[in-house]
């Protein structure tokens, strides 16, 4: 791209970019001029993206539509099939099938149709999350729950350390972390356990889980105020330093 | 007083924003230099780059979109740098549709030979395009690095490459060409022949799934670099050593900057970092003293 | 039969993801990649179905000339920019390649706009924090006592005051907001992870047994 479309490039970004932040003075309708631009632009994009590197490669590349209509010297799947071969990749044609039983939810005569390509969507889904689920966030996530209350070897770890090189990390992780990780798991659950009245020690145990999952909370803000601060922080970076080059 | 903190309580909120934009802003001038103190699950994440071999194969997914690039994209750089430098392959992809060009805008970012080309067994090689120039490496397209592109279905893509990763990505995303012609793609055919995965992302599909598939089910080890929104939520994948390494946000970028000795972006935008945070904590702190002094006082006034 | 033949898809293949975890071999791992290919097809369908409702919303705005149907013209003319540059002024399947005409599109119009809509953020958490966050009882004061000590524990202002209150390197509030994030934060995540997972695991098992059916929507 040459020397002006660069220029003229980053004069589109620093007014687009001013014009979306005209919104925190008022809503508007240069605001809303980009606000719909960038819906469309969006869109556009998913839309060739999804076409090239997705539908293109998978699909007619498979089938052979690209060698019919003259774009490809490889053979599909139809081009075996015509000759007598079969080809795994044949069954494409199902997919191929069901993309357009989606693509009909836009007629509202027939949009019942695009619950079957919705339900190998859902049905796959639902046969992967059950065990995966199961493995990843609840059976490994308890066995590292099932621990030693003191980590013994921590707390040997600390001896011969200079007084400098001992941190609160390490001190706290090796009598307190333990303990820590399994009673704010355990109380944390029994918060979430709402089968009973929170009453008598299952109250207690709850009242405990909310503090740790305020903490939790805590956190998990903080870094939400981190991260979108960043994003800010890279925008003026961008119209002091590309646009305005005075930094 | 009274007076006082019930103004404070009315002010206008166009006020906090432009409070909040001198105090990013200001530092921006100031060029200070901030020392950063770098955490153990950045470190184990650098040291487990560094541990692979050299001619060791990674697969780079980038999960990302330019919404997050502040956060992801020096640590996509800085990532690619340490991968050079050690003259480990890569494979970059993206289960988001943004990643690749990301991925394409890192390379880019970090390229020092900008223009100009080689002819190299009859192949035209532009610089830039087919060859990336890092200090005294210089890597190129098919043979070190490829871009395999995007696929929809989230995990389900993850799950297809476990048995083929030709059957997932057909084709590269360069030049549409069939990824088994790519000599780097030789000896990988699914998943599991990776070495390591290198997983940016911001949201799902990402991080959880990564690890669901890839660590989980094909036992591919996997290091993450998150949007700080996300990281909170992925530090039990760090504690059980499902996740290799997490780098958490703009700081924790800064922090591998800091680690592979080249400081860019992330380090810069740290001085600002602290600001916003320190006004963030004075505006809560003014806020709820302002609230319990006015307390039962009556009501607020002109909120905007 | 609009319901019935869906309830048996879901059925057959949620119970071929099921069973190839236990029997990967064929032909059950034949199966789940057919259908992880299928999956991969049918959800750049369902996104380009997004794209296209999105055009036909545009264009009932415009053909009724309602309110902002001028914005309406505007998305549908954006979007016919980008997929016509990208489709035929784009070097074909290197359409993102740096230097194309798409890659110029989304460098200098779709990351910028993207970008800033996600930065406007900063100031309405900064407006938020100062408004809303109270510190009403006790465990809101917790809240917002975790959120100090990461805030600050995350940049080397922490370190600072620390040294401000004479404590000694190590011991400061950066070390703090490492034991919140590695212990205290990985508790709370962990007892929500592992409710979720466990209602994850419920809820697949009743699509997969047809007792849920909200996905597949009315009649």
């Amino acid at each position: 791209m040459t020397g002006f479309w660069n220029i003229f490039g980053i004069w589109a970004a620093a007014l687009l970019t001013i014009g979306i932040v005209s919104f925190l003075y008022r809503d508007n309708p240069v605001y809303k001029f980009c606000e719909a631009l960038f819906v469309g632009i969006s869109a556009g994009y998913w839309f060739v993206s999804l076409y090239y590197q997705n539908l293109l490669p998978k699909l007619f590349d498979n089938l052979g539509f690209t060698k019919m209509l003259g774009f490809s010297q490889d053979d599909g799947a139809l081009q075996l099939a015509f000759r007598g071969q079969y080809d795994v990749r044949i069954w494409y044609i199902l997919a191929g099938v069901l993309a357009i039983m989606m693509l009909l939810r836009l007629v509202p005569k027939v949009g019942w149709i695009s619950r079957w390509p919705l339900a190998v969507v859902v049905g796959s889904t639902a046969g992967l999350y059950m065990i995966t689920y199961f493995q990843s966030n609840f059976l490994s996530q308890l066995q590292n729950t099932v621990i030693p209350l003191v980590d013994m070897g921590r707390i040997k770890g600390l001896e011969g350390l200079a007084s400098g090189e001992l941190t609160a990390d390490r001190f706290f992780a090796a009598y307190l972390g333990n303990l820590v990780l399994i009673v704010g798991t355990l109380t944390g659950l029994v918060y979430f356990y709402f089968s009973k009245e929170h009453k008598g020690a299952l109250g207690s145990a709850a009242k405990i889980g909310i503090y740790f999952l305020m903490i939790t909370f805590g956190a998990s803000f903080g870094y939400t105020v981190m991260s979108r601060m960043s994003l800010l922080i890279a925008r003026l970076y961008f119209l002091f330093g590309d646009w305005l080059g005075i930094i | 007083m009274q007076r006082l903190f019930q103004i404070l309580l009315a002010i206008d909120r166009r006020i906090i924003f432009l409070v909040i934009f001198l105090a990013l802003s200001v530092p921006i001038f100031l060029h200070l230099k901030i020392d950063i103190d770098v955490t153990r699950e950045v470190q184990i994440f650098y040291d487990a780059i560094e541990a692979l071999p050299t001619g060791s194969r990674v697969l780079v997914s980038c999960d990302y979109d330019p919404g997050s690039e502040p956060e992801l994209q020096p640590m996509a750089e800085t990532g690619f740098r340490q991968m050079i430098k050690d003259h480990i392959k890569f494979a970059i992809m993206g289960l988001w549709p943004q990643g690749p060009m990301q991925a394409n805008k890192a390379l880019a970012k970090i390229n020092e030979v900008r223009e100009g080309f080689i002819v190299e067994n009859g192949d035209t090689l532009a610089f830039g395009r087919d060859l990336i120039v890092v200090g005294p490496d210089t890597i190129r397209y098919g043979r070190d690095f490829i871009n395999l592109g995007f696929q929809a279905g989230n995990e389900l893509v993850i799950q297809r490459m476990g048995s083929s990763v030709a059957a997932a990505f057909p084709n590269d995303a360069r030049y549409g060409r069939p990824i088994e012609t790519y000599p780097i793609m030789n000896g990988l055919n699914k998943l599991s022949d990776f070495d390591f995965i290198y997983n940016l992302s911001a949201g799902y599909p990402g991080t959880v799934e990564w690890v669901q598939f890839a660590v989980d089910r094909f036992h591919v080890p996997c290091g993450a670099g998150n949007t700080a929104v996300q990281a909170p939520q992925v530090y039990p994948y760090l504690d059980t050593g499902q996740l290799t390494g997490l780098m958490g946000g703009m700081k924790g970028g800064a922090e591998y900057e800091k680690l592979t000795g080249f400081k860019a972006k992330a380090t810069m935008a740290m001085v600002s970092q602290t600001a916003a945070h320190i006004f963030v904590v004075l505006f809560i702190v003014i806020g709820n003293l302002a609230y319990f002094m006015t307390r039962g006082k009556g009501q607020r006034k002109g909120l905007s | 039969m609009k319901r019935e033949i869906p309830l048996m898809l879901t059925a057959i293949i949620g119970l071929t993801f099921f069973v190839q975890f236990f029997v990967p071999h064929r032909p059950m791992g034949f199966l789940t990649d057919m259908f992880s290919d299928w999956f991969s097809i049918i959800a750049a369908a369902a996104i380009w179905l997004g794209a296209l409702n999105l055009l036909r919303v545009s264009l009932e705005k415009i053909y009724k000339k309602d309110r902002d149907w001028f914005f309406a013209a505007v998305t549908i003319a954006s979007f016919l920019l980008i997929v016509i540059i990208g489709f035929f002024f784009s070097s074909g399947r290197s359409f993102q390649e740096p230097g194309t005409k798409f890659d110029w599109l989304y460098i200098n119009i779709y990351t910028p706009l993207m970008a800033t809509m996600f930065a406007l953020l900063a100031f309405f958490v900064a407006s938020a924090s100062y408004r809303a966050f109270r510190a009403r009882n006790a465990q809101a004061t917790v809240l917002l006592l975790a959120a100090f000590v990461v805030m600050l524990g995350r940049t080397p202002f922490g370190d600072w005051l620390s040294s401000l209150v004479f404590l000694p390197k190590g011991w400061g509030i950066s070390n703090l907001s490492n034991i919140v994030m590695n212990y205290f934060n990985v508790a709370g995540q962990r007892a929500i992870m592992i409710g979720i997972a466990l209602g994850t695991v419920s809820t697949s098992l009743r699509i997969i047994l047809g007792i849920e059916r909200t996905y597949l929507g009315g009649d």
